[in-house]
Formats: structure tokens, sequence, C-alpha cells
């Protein structure tokens, strides 16, 4: 028997471990009569331990192993714009014409369409020096998304031939002196990052459309956060808003352990939902991963690293790309599942040791870089994190926090008032205003920072003021305090409250976000001012202005209407003195 | 094919027994043990190599010895399926306990059930009137969906699903449910409540039942809602019929996986429930839903009850994060002489905007249902406060919404067990009891509704 060929010798559950193969570690291997596809990652002398991506019931000891010499790598090229694939890149369509609607086991498929002929553009000629990653030609993938073909990153030299055409991904589009043929579909291992020049500090925010997110805890293209929640409490819902609204160029969606009919829901919607950013339907700029919850964990371990490295590839390209990943407790539960199995000495909650190391890696992998090409590329990273009974106290979640820079905290207590996105305003964070804020100086307001300062200083006043509240009752504080406690809640129920399924004021723009927290500036400094001439606070409180200037954002052209809104308000508050 | 009986037994531990020297096993076989007094046992392989296999034995392991002699049958469980399911009682491994013959199988399909596609997946939309105005109104449940029963003992959860299973329809629609009904180590007297209505109302007919009690196997559980999805599969994708499964108790289920997990010494979870539940639970819930080309439907309402009435308890916890929603069930408004007993607050249909509004359920419905529940939040919080300051301290429009809360609970939850109001009824009685609050604060409502439904500023 050859090296490359063994025999079962144990199975349980997903893991199975081989005798008489010489394997690599991470290396895949075809296992059982079936050839189901695993990969190698734990070896003991004779021994290769291998986790399997599909159900192992009915496989017996004694059955063949192969090994196949590759590490488990991802098909990168045209064609991965509007995929969804399971998590190891297997095209869902394909599968469901192969097996129908229920998935068995024992298919391959290759991640992008290989026959399809795509119209290559050269941009490089004859006599070029080439280097990794840079770009040789181009493709039109989709409307709003032109594909670069790149050298891959380790080949390099002068350019023999290349040519313009109607070509496959498996076909040669261009040749180097030394003989390299290169082809418009690359491999690449999926454990393994993909290559850069340098990596620079974020410096422009990832604009999300959700006023919480943009004004009070900015993201930034190239940065992490981390969304830990209870069920119930808004995970997905902002993770698809996200998907929907960020100004990334390119979205890749993994939903890793979660509900199948989530996904349907992605499917059915994004085709026909428009990009704001570029009028075009959101599914030409969108990559999606699903390895639900009941499909196989050995899958949904791997379905993060899938992403990722589409991921990596868009940005090798000079596009931000945003990943969104639901959930990466589900991520940790398969690591969690394969250690058991392999019997590895358990670290906290049973998870393995290795697991804030393997979360520190991911999360690395996000970063705004210099590409190979010399252009400027990020991949953004947002992870949801669900955590048994809501206490972030548990290993995924702290393991989390101390690595991204954004965190935003959802609150039960928030959803279950209804007040979405339930993000709790007190307890979340962002790292990046200081490196964000001459961004947003110079493309928003010079005072943003300020006006930003301003708000969060009224919510945490407000937090101290309800604490008196609960023990007074309202009426017993002095009226400055009930006025302050009447602006906080109009930041509340007007500025941070959004209903991510309202057709209109699910994305608000940023500028939009600014001449809202200057509105509620100026209706505090007006009621300040007309209370000190003698006005009652709920006469103040109570201008129809107000109310319309609030109920207006459901309607279209909010930011052109918001001035002439503000200016009735402020003259109806002016007359509520005058009228004492 | 006979297969080789092996008397190589080593370990009995827990519900597991230890073999060695077979030859190849199959992971997941089905496993027979002949005692020594002729009875047998059923089992299954939970791991297997060169050296040793370990089965689990669905009866447990009681009066086996390392004499007992063990068989390998070749093959993964299988439920035996066919439309004769239909009206017929099963015992938690799938034999009939109804006295009647064994079933004639169609084909025999493997119960672990694969995964749907999710883009394979078609996202429910049909509005399912249950007559109750509480999960209509508020927590309304789509066909298709998996939408769990939280508890806790000594609750009306089973009136409750009861209630659901003979009341629901589609709106304007004849169309039946069937119902699969899994009990899964419930009392006797439970399941004779549940057998015995399903009889009275003539549903036993239109249902098939896999009943596990109390004093049956405790592992054997493991496998009773694999056979009762396996059934409601084979109903609703082969046979086109919308299937409603319940089953209970969740929480007798969830205890088994943990019984095994610390025989085979696992590295457990949290609260001693193995790592892998999440996952084990999902591929459960997972197999509700509707499918692409299929006419059929498999709706799912699983009970379980919370110990210690936790939420955060890992057998609630976990199932919140896979089910589309869940209905919480209250001790406080039980014992406040409430029925139904339906906290709406910590409820939710994660579904239910895919299908209400003025195609399918009425054009006020969203506004209504945000309108009582945020009146009905706010007059709850007040009550806590009044426990402190007194009414005295409240302004007008706090004393009406403390009020409303009484009200919500009075005339709206409240209704009879064999009340079943239309969803029109349910969205007027909202109007009517929101006469309780004036217009001015019911700001969760836009002019034009108000005008077409508010029973004292309706515009003729
Ligand atoms: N931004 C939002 N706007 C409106 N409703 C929301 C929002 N976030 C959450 N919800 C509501 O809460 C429910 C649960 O949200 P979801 O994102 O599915 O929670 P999680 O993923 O944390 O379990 C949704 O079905 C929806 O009703
Ligand atoms: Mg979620």
């Amino acid at each position: 028997m050859s090296k490359n060929e063994g025999v079962i010798y144990r199975i349980s559950g997903p893991v199975v471990t081989a005798t008489g193969i010489e394997a690599r570690m991470y290396e895949v291997v075809r296992v059982g009569n079936e050839k189901l596809m695993g990969e190698v990652i734990e070896i003991h002398g004779d021994q290769s331990v291998i986790q399997v991506y599909e159900d192992t019931s009915g496989i017996r000891p004694g059955e063949p192993v192969l090994s196949t010499g590759q590490t488990l790598s991802v098909q990168l090229g045209p064609g991965l714009l509007t995929q969804i694939y399971d998590g190891i890149q297997r095209p869902l369509q394909t599968l469901e014409e192969v097996m129908g609607v229920f998935i068995t086991r024992g298919v391959d498929a290759d991640g992008l369409d290989l026959e399809k002929k795509w119209d290559f553009v050269a941009t490089a000629s004859k006599g070029d020096d080439v280097l990794g990653g840079q770009v040789i030609g181009t493709v039109q993938e989709t409307d709003t998304i032109t594909h670069k073909i790149m050298v891959p990153p380790k080949a390099s030299g002068k350019i023999k031939s290349i040519k313009s055409g109607d070509f496959n991904v498996t076909e040669t589009v261009c040749t180097l002196e030394d003989g390299t043929e290169i082809k418009m579909m690359q491999e690449w291992p999926v454990r393994h990052p993909r290559p850069f020049s340098q990596k620079y500090a974020p410096d422009t925010p990832l604009v999300t459309g959700m006023r919480i997110l943009d004004f009070l805890f900015p993201l930034a293209k190239g940065g992490a956060a981390g969304i830990p929640g209870p069920f119930g409490s808004g995970k997905t819902v902002t993770q698809q808003s996200l998907a929907k609204y960020s100004d990334a160029q390119l979205v890749v969606y993994i939903g890793c352990g979660e509900r199948g009919n989530e996904m349907t829901e992605v499917l059915d919607e994004f085709p026909h939902l428009i990009d704001p950013n570029t009028g075009k339907p959101l599914m030409n700029r969108t990559v999606m991963i699903a390895n639900t919850s009941n499909m196989p964990v050995a899958a949904r371990e791997a379905s993060v690293y899938t992403g990722i490295t589409i991921a990596e590839y868009f940005r090798d390209q000079g596009y931000d790309v945003a990943l969104m990943a639901d959930s990466t407790s589900r991520w940790a539960e398969a690591m969690r599942e394969i250690s058991s199995r392999l019997e590895e000495m358990p670290g906290e909650e049973g998870y393995p040791a290795y697991l804030s190391s393997r979360l520190a890696e991911f999360y690395e992998r996000a970063g705004r870089v210099e590409t190979l090409n010399g252009e400027d590329g990020s991949v953004t990273v947002i992870g949801a994190v669900s955590p048994p009974g809501g206490d972030i106290s548990e290993p995924v979640s702290q393991g989390t926090l101390r690595i991204v820079k954004v965190f935003w905290g959802l609150d039960a207590g928030l959803a279950r008032q209804r007040h979405f996105p339930a993000i709790n305003w007190l307890s979340s964070y962002s790292l990046y205003p200081q490196s964000l804020n001459q961004w947003f100086r110079d493309n928003i307001a010079s005072d943003f920072p300020e006006v930003r300062t301003q708000i969060s200083a009224l919510l945490k006043v407000e937090a101290e003021l309800q604490e008196i509240v609960q023990l007074v009752g309202s009426d017993a504080l002095p009226m400055d305090q009930q006025l302050t406690l009447e602006v906080a809640r109009m930041i509340r129920e007007y500025f941070l409250q959004q209903n991510g399924f309202d057709p209109i004021d699910a994305y608000s723009g940023v500028q939009q976000q600014y001449a809202m927290a200057q509105a509620i500036l100026t209706f505090q400094e007006e009621a300040k001012k007309a209370m000190a001439a003698g006005a009652r606070l709920q006469d103040v409180v109570n201008v129809q202005s107000r109310t319309e200037l609030m109920r207006a954002r459901f309607a279209e052209g909010y930011l052109d209407k918001i001035g002439g809104l503000v200016e009735a308000m402020v003259a109806e508050i002016a007359a509520t003195a005058e009228a004492n | 094919m006979t297969s080789k009986e092996y008397k190589t037994i080593t370990d009995i531990k827990g519900p597991l027994v230890f073999l060695e020297k077979t030859e190849p096993v199959a992971y997941g076989e089905i496993v027979s043990i002949r005692l020594s007094d002729g009875s047998e046992k059923n089992g299954q392989v939970l791991d297997t190599s060169d050296d040793m296999v370990v089965v689990q034995v669905f009866e447990g392991t009681e009066a086996i010895d390392r004499k007992a002699g063990v068989k390998f049958l070749g093959d993964v469980f299988k439920l035996p399926v066919s439309k004769g399911l239909i009206g017929r009682i099963l015992d938690g491994a799938g034999r009939p306990r109804d006295g009647g013959p064994e079933i004639i199988a169609d084909e025999n399909a493997d119960i672990i059930g694969a995964a749907i596609n999710p883009y394979s997946r078609q996202s429910p939309h049909d509005f399912i009137q249950t007559g109750v105005s509480a999960i209509d109104c508020c927590t309304t449940l789509v066909r298709g969906q998996k939408l769990p029963i939280f508890s806790a003992s000594g609750l009306p959860h089973n009136d409750i699903a009861l209630q659901i299973a003979r009341q629901a329809k589609l709106r304007d629609s004849d169309e039946e449910f069937i119902v699969v009904f899994c009990a899964m180590g419930i009392t006797a007297e439970e399941y004779n409540f549940f057998r015995s209505d399903l009889e009275r109302t003539g549903a036993l007919e239109n249902a098939a039942l896999f009943v596990n009690l109390a004093d049956d196997p405790a592992v054997e559980r493991l496998i009773t809602p694999r056979l009762a999805l396996t059934a409601a599969e084979y109903l609703a994708f082969e046979h086109d019929y919308h299937v409603l499964v319940i089953y209970t108790d969740m929480t007798n289920y969830c205890d088994s996986l943990r019984q095994i997990g610390a025989a085979r010494e696992e590295v457990p979870g949290r609260r001693g429930y193995p790592g892998y539940m999440y996952t084990d639970l999902a591929m459960l819930y997972e197999r509700a839903g509707i499918v692409k080309g299929k006419k059929g439907s498999i709706t799912q309402f699983p009970i379980l009850t919370m110990p210690g009435d936790d939420i955060t308890h890992p057998i609630p916890d976990l199932s919140g994060y896979i089910t589309e929603g869940q209905i919480v069930i209250s001790r406080e408004l039980h014992q406040a002489g409430i029925y139904p007993p339906i906290n709406v607050l910590p409820s939710l249909s994660r579904l239910m905007g895919s299908c209400i509004g003025e195609k399918t359920t009425r054009d006020d419905h969203k506004k209504v249902s945000d309108q009582m529940y945020a009146a009905y939040a706010q007059g709850r919080e007040l009550r806590g406060l009044v426990a402190i300051v007194g009414e005295d301290a409240l302004n007008e429009r706090d004393l009406q919404l403390l009020k409303f809360a009484d009200i919500f609970e009075d005339k709206f939850l409240r209704q009879d067990r064999d009340e079943d109001r239309t969803i029109d009824e349910t969205l007027n009685l909202c109007w009517e009891l929101m006469t309780n609050i004036d217009t001015k604060y019911l700001v969760r409502l836009d002019q034009e509704l108000i005008e077409k439904y508010h029973p004292e500023e309706k515009k003729a």
C-alpha cells in the first residue's frame, strides 16, 4: 500500500482516525468508500486525526483514506460574486441541482464555474515586468464590480504573452518568460492570510447608515468590531443592515451555525434591494457563506476561513470589503466540539486552550493595507457573539473584546422595550474616534467631534438622573434637570432608535445624522431660553413643530427639510415664553 | 444476512456498553443486545474503531452482563414510513403502542435527517390564526415556523399547546394541520390529557403520536423526536401535508443528552450539559420549514420547562438561539388567575413581519401590536415605581398606562380555553381597550389608522 492511501481506524462523530497514511497537517484527505472530504488536524505517530466535513454515519473502520497533497483551499476568480456557498465553498445551488433540497453527502463541487467564459481585458502588455499581486487585466464581473486579475502572490517575471478575449477561469490568459501560466483562477489555502505590502492605520469610517454606530461608536474601514448579545437582541438584524447599507464596495456574509431561514431571507431580499451607494442591486457586491447550525460542524469551523480568504482576495484588488460573521460563537463551539473529540485538555468552559489565539488570528486578518499592487484596500470584520445567557464574561466574548476596537453591546432590556437597534449606549465603545475625527471634520462638519461629545454627555447625565427618578419620581427634580431628561429622551427616541425595517429611516447618511444631532442641541438651547423667560417645560416639550421635526424622518428627503423644520420649532418654542 | 453475535463486552457504564474484537462496525449502526433471559435491547454505535466499539443502549443497561450477545444490524436507525402512520400511536422507539399492526413501510427513512439546503428553503409567510389574542396580535405564528413555548413546571403549557393545535388555521381556508405529537419523558397523566383531548376533538385520527413516558427508558428519548420529525418530513414533503409537530418536554430530552455525555466522560459545557447541545438541538429545530417545489410544511411547537423558571438556563437559552422566537409563559400571570398566562414582553415571533399587514391580516396589525406592547410594557414598569413612590407621584399619562396594564391582562390576555378569536376580533378588541388611553399618548399609531378604527374617533 502506498503512503497516500491508508485505512480508517476509528470513527467518533465528525472525527476520524486513519492509519498507514503519511499526511501533512491540514492536508485534505478523502475518507471512506464515499470519499468524504476531510482535513488532517492532528498527527500522533502513525495515526492521522481527520475532521470530516460531512456526516460520518455508516462509515466503518477499514475503509480507505486517501491523501490529496492539497491543503484546504478556495478557488478565487470571477464568479464569486452573488454566490452562496457552504463552509467549504461548495455552491449551494450546485448542491441542490445534484442532490435535491436535502444536503446528502459525497458530492464535490467547484467553487467557481469552470466552464463559463468571461471577457478578459488585458491591462498589462508583453514585455512588462510583473510581480506577485500585480493586476494584469480585468473582467466586468457584475454591474458594479470590476474583477481584477492578478499575478498569483508567489509568481513574478517578464510577460511573454498576454491576450484579451473570452476565457474560462482555467484557461491561460498570460504566460511569463519562465513558463509560468497565469489563469484567472487562483487557489489559496484558507488558513493562511494572503500577503500584502504593508498595513496602514485606519483613517476612514465604514459608514453604516446606523446613527448610533456612525455617530457614537464608529468603526473604521479595516477595523474589527464585535457585537455580543443574547438571543433576540438584534445581532442578525444589525449584521444584515450592515450588509445592506454600509459603504463597503464588497460584502462577504457568513452565516456560521445559525438559522437556515435567515440565509433564505438574504437570498430573497438582496437581489431586489438597491445599494444606496451605487444604485444597483445589493446582490451584485455580495458573496454569501451559509453553513447553518444543522450542517456539519467541521465545515462550520472552516466557514469563517473560507469567508475571510475571499474577503482578502478582493482587498488585494484594491477594494474595501466588509465581512460579517454571524455568529463567531458557533464557530468557537465547532472548535470546542472537535477539540473535545480529540480529547484535548480543555480550557475555560470546555473551549480549547487555543481559542483566544484563533480568535486573535482571525480578527488580525482584518486591516487596511497597501496591496501588492500598490493600491489601498481594506477588510473590515464584524463578528456577532452569542454569549450563553447573555453574560459576556464567557470566553468567546472576552477573547473577542481583547482584540476588537469596537464593541457594540446589545442589550436584552432595550430589545424588550422595542428600542432598536438595542445597542447599549453606556456600555458600548469605539477606540477609533481619535483616528477618524479628522475625516469627520473634513467631510461632515468641523465641530463634528464636539457635537458627538455633547450628545454622549447628555446620555451619561440622563443615566445618573434616572437613578434618582427611580427613587423619587421625575416631578421631584428641578426644572433644568427635567429638561435634560426630555432632551435625552429626544436623543433616544429620535436619534438612537432606528427601525432596521423602515423603508426610509433604516439608512441615515452621516450628514443627516449630524443635522439631527444639531436639531436636538438646538431644542435644548431654545428650551432653556424659553424657560428662563417663563415658559413651562410641558408647553415647550409639546410644541407641535417638534413632533413634526421628529416624524418627518420617516419620509423621503429629510436632510433637505430639516433646516426649515428646526426653524419652525425655534419660533414655536420662543412663542411659549411669550404666551406666559 | 444474519449477522454475527459477539460476546465480547468488556465494560458497562451508565447507558453505554463497550465491546472489543468485532469486525468493522459502522458509526451510527443499530445494535441488538440479547440478554441471558432471552430479552432484547436496542442501541446505536457512538464510537467505533478496530479495537473498541461503544454502544449507547436505548432501554438502559439494566440487567445486561458481560455474557450478553451483541449483534450489529448493518444499518443506521431507520423509521418505516407511509401514510399509514396517520392515526397511529407508537412508542418512543417507533413500535406500535396502540395494539395495531406494524407500519407497512413505503420506505425506510434515516431518522437523523439530512439538513435542508438553505438555498432550497422558502421563507415562511402564511399567517396562522391560533385564535389566541396574545399570540395572533403580538407573536404571530407563521406556517413553517419553529416557535417554542418556554414554560415551567406547574404552568398550563399543555392547555395552550392543545388550544393552538385545535384552533390553528389559515385565514379563509379550511386547510387543516395534521399533528405529529412527540412525548419525551412526560407523565402518563399528562400524556392521557393530550390523548383524550385529541380524541375528543377527532384530531387523533389525523395525528401520529410518538410516546416515551417518564417511566420509559431515558436514553430512548434521544431518538423519539427524530422519529417524529422523520414522520413529519415524510408526510409534509412526500404527501403535501401541513404538519404541526408538538414535542414535549425538551427539558427531558436535554437531560438524557447530559446523561450520555456524563457516561462518556466528556468535558461538560455549562451546567453539565454537553458542549454540542446547541448543534444537537439545531438538528431537531431546523427540521421545520418549507422547501422549494413541495406543497407541505413543518411547523414546530416544542415545549420546554425552564428549570427554576430561569430563561438563561442552557435549555431555553440554546433553544432561543435556534428557534424563530419564543412564547414565554409567566408564573406571575398564572398565579393572578389569568389564562393563557403569556408574558408578551419577552415573547417574540421573528417571522411575524413577513406575515402581517394589509394583504394578510389587516393594515393596522403592526402598529396596533406595537402600541399595545409599548403601553403594556410602560404600564408594567410603572407598577414597580408605584410600589415605591405611590400613585400620587404619577402624572395623568402614567396613571392611564398603569391602569391599562391591568386591562390588558384582564381583557386582552384572558380568554377561555375554547375561545377562538378571529384576527379581526382580536384587533378590534385592541382598539376598544386602547380607548382607555388618550389618543395623544398613543404615539405609535398614526392619525389615519385612528380615524379608521378608533371607536371614539372613527370617521364614518
Ligand atoms: N434594528 C432593528 N430594527 C427593528 N427590529 C429589530 C432590530 N433589531 C432587532 N429587531 C427585532 O428583534 C428580533 C430579533 O433580532 P435578531 O437580530 O434576529 O436577534 P439575534 O440575532 O440577536 O437573536 C427581530 O426579529 C426583530 O423583530
Ligand atoms: Mg441571530
